[in-house]
């Protein structure tokens, strides 16, 4: 029993409830104004009608006094009330003591008094084989010499009439009442469900479970758009939290060894006697190797930031030609250096959102690899095609086997012959993250002999 | 010359003081942004250097503070916060120069020099001389003596800024800001490249190299050796 006094406390203090009520609330009193009119125009016609016909009636009688004298008149009456006409038409015409002389009423409606206009009244009606008591509705002519006319109206079938409409118009709003009642709860009760849903799913998101999705109904509307944009959300969230995972990971794993390495050379320049030349020699090793630290852990902060998606001004319009060719500028020397040839193959005038810095850097890390690592001939070339922009580096080297081309994608990943060369194997990671900020794709494919990396944006 | 450093780290302070009492400045020391920007808005130092998160008042607040009395001391941004962002915030609350910690100190030193010189001569000039190599900024044309040298429009731009700042220590991550806008280390050496290159260019058969590098620092281009 506290269960369901708390549970139906909390659905009164739902916003779904409140949207209900409100929502009954305009239906009843809609309701209630429709039935009171439609109760209204039927019984006032009923009346008005009547009145119309004993008026009428009244003239008609009024008019065959005036041309045929009392007797005329009486005649007339006695022909109306003669049978039954099913019009429930009532008559009586009586000399001014208030004696019958002709109709269809027994004699003078008791108590009521002698005065023009409308007459309300209760008649005895002969039924087959028995009487019943029904109301009236008459009018009055008093003719000169006090005799009195008499013209009335059973509207027993009238009041009845109005006690069924009555009755119908109850019934309908008692009706219409469970139904709003019912529609209300019923609208409420599924609004509720579908916040519920969505509650049970933050709160088990908030208690650790980050892999939770709200579930979709497959309706399209409003809350599965909700839904869906939640769950968009959360699937963002939970990138972000592997990539930090990983970022720890890393730095934990390949940070730890240069460090102990950085450590290990200053502690051995404190053994042995003690030599200026050798010590300020691993000092300056020392600093070399803190050097190289220092690179791998901004290479790594840059991907971080990049991957999370933090730099919002990667949305200036750039060309990404200009960005290719300085680049390509750059590392010319190097590659005429290393008897490589850097193929320039650029479409001028290729536009598209994103952060400069960012690309050009990631730009100098393919042209850097492909001269490290691949070396022969090397191209770097930017188009424009159907609304995406590609750009691509590709030099005549040994490649990468097919099955290794993800891998190397990954934080200091490095392949076995390169592992001698300098190196921190976080270029490509760095590559891809500014392509996944810029809403790109990384591909890497066989140049045959050599390896292709595609870079493809939207264009602008 | 009269050097400021505010930073409120005690070791990083020290060191800078030392390093750059030895190369013979004149510095004093503050280890709060209220106190440095008192210090700062007498106005009597040549250069201000600057830590970012300071205590009592941040050193971007600092900044723009003493920018709106409309002093204007070259200023350059020592911080630990290294994303381009943060870079061109540091820049537009009115810092002159923004280098990243850690930092090496020879492009500290580097760096302050280049400052300093930048405050003095402002003057307008159309041409460049180095001993007798000659820059001539409006045909853009360069001479060694009486012999025309060609270059690439980059190799002009490095050697402009090289001889805007002949005698001076320039470091590669300078170069790599000034001349080619490049806020990132290449992970190979590809400025030593280009300064081999344009150095093939306005020394080789000359007597005297101008071109030097300064081992562990960078580059320098002055007529002495």
């Amino acid at each position: 029993m506290p269960r369901l006094l708390s549970q139906i406390h909390r659905l009164v203090r739902t916003h779904a409830f409140r949207l209900a009520t409100l929502y009954f609330a305009v239906f009843a009193v809609s309701v209630l104004g429709v039935l009171v009119f439609i109760y209204w125009m039927s019984a006032d016609f009923v009346e008005r009608q009547t009145q119309a016909t004993l008026d009428a009636e009244i003239a008609g009688l009024a008019e065959q006094y005036d041309q045929r004298g009392l007797s005329g008149l009486l005649q007339i009456v006695a022909a109306r009330s003669a049978g039954d006409r099913g019009d429930g038409m009532l008559y009586l015409v009586t000399n001014p003591d208030g004696h019958p002389l002709a109709g269809n009423i027994a004699g003078w409606p008791e108590g009521k008094p002698v005065a023009p206009g409308p007459l309300s009244f209760r008649v005895s009606v002969k039924i087959k084989d028995h009487t019943e008591i029904h109301p009236a509705q008459g009018a009055l002519l008093v003719i000169p010499q006090g005799y009195r006319l008499l013209v009335a109206r059973d509207i027993s079938d009238a009041a009845l009439f109005r006690e069924r409409v009555k009755a119908a118009l109850l019934w309908a709003g008692l009706l219409a009442l469970c139904a709003g009642i019912g529609g209300g709860a019923v609208m409420g009760r599924s609004l509720l469900r579908r916040v519920e849903e969505v509650n049970r799913t933050a709160e088990r998101v908030m208690g650790g479970n980050l892999s939770e999705r709200v579930p979709l109904r497959g309706t399209s509307d409003e809350f599965d758009q909700l839904a869906t944009n939640l769950n968009n959300m959360l699937d963002q969230i939970e990138r972000l939290m592997a990539g930090i995972r990983e970022v720890s990971d890393n730095i934990a794993h390949d940070l730890r060894t240069p460090l102990s390495r950085l450590r290990a050379r200053l502690e051995l320049s404190l053994l042995g006697a003690p030599d200026a030349a050798a010590q300020s020699e691993a000092v300056r090793a020392a600093i070399d190797e803190a050097d190289r630290l220092l690179t791998t852990f901004n290479a790594l902060l840059n991907i971080a930031e990049a991957e999370s998606g933090t730099r919002r001004n990667a949305a200036e319009p750039l060309d990404l030609a200009q960005t290719a060719r300085a680049a390509a500028e750059l590392y010319e020397p190097v590659a005429e250096e290393q008897g490589c040839a850097l193929k320039l193959d650029v479409e001028p005038g290729i536009m598209i959102r994103g952060d400069r810095h960012l690309l050009s850097q990631a730009v100098a890390n393919l042209l850097d690899n492909a001269l490290k690592y691949g070396g022969g001939e090397v191209t770097l070339s930017a188009h424009q095609h159907d609304g995406r922009a590609a750009l691509e580096v590709s030099d005549s080297g040994p490649g990468i086997p097919e099955g290794e081309r993800e891998a190397v994608l990954d934080r200091f990943v490095r392949l076995e012959p390169s592992r001698s060369t300098p190196g921190n194997g976080l270029g490509l990671s760095l590559v891809r993250a500014v392509a996944r900020l810029h809403n790109g794709t990384i591909q890497l494919g066989d140049n045959h002999p050599g390896l292709t990396v595609r870079l493809e944006f939207a264009a602008l | 010359m009269k050097l400021l450093v505010v930073e409120d780290d005690r070791e990083t302070a020290a060191y800078l003081v030392k390093g750059l009492s030895e190369k013979g400045y004149t510095v004093d020391r503050s280890g709060d942004g209220r106190e440095g920007l008192y210090l700062a808005s007498s106005g009597s130092y040549d250069a201000i250097i600057l830590d970012r998160m300071l205590p009592g008042m941040d050193g971007l607040a600092l900044l723009g503070a003493l920018r709106a009395a409309e002093i204007g001391t070259p200023s350059l941004i020592l911080s630990a916060l290294g994303s381009v962002d943060d870079r061109v915030k540091g820049l537009r609350a009115g810092g002159d120069d923004y280098l990243v910690k850690p930092f090496a100190f020879s492009e500290l030193v580097a760096r302050i020099e280049a400052l300093l010189r930048r405050g003095g001569a402002a003057v307008a000039t159309t041409k460049l001389r180095v001993a007798d190599l000659e820059l001539d900024l409006l045909t853009r044309s360069v001479k060694r003596g009486e012999t025309v040298i060609d270059l690439l429009p980059r190799e002009f731009q490095l050697l402009e800024y090289l001889m805007r700042n002949a005698g001076h220590v320039v470091t590669r991550t300078m170069l790599l800001e000034h001349v080619w806008d490049y806020h990132f280390d290449p992970q190979t050496n590809v400025i030593d490249v280009h300064v081999s290159r344009l150095r093939q260019k306005i020394d080789r058969g000359f007597e005297r190299p101008l071109l030097h590098t300064v081992r562990g620092a960078g580059y320098s281009l002055r007529a002495s050796d």
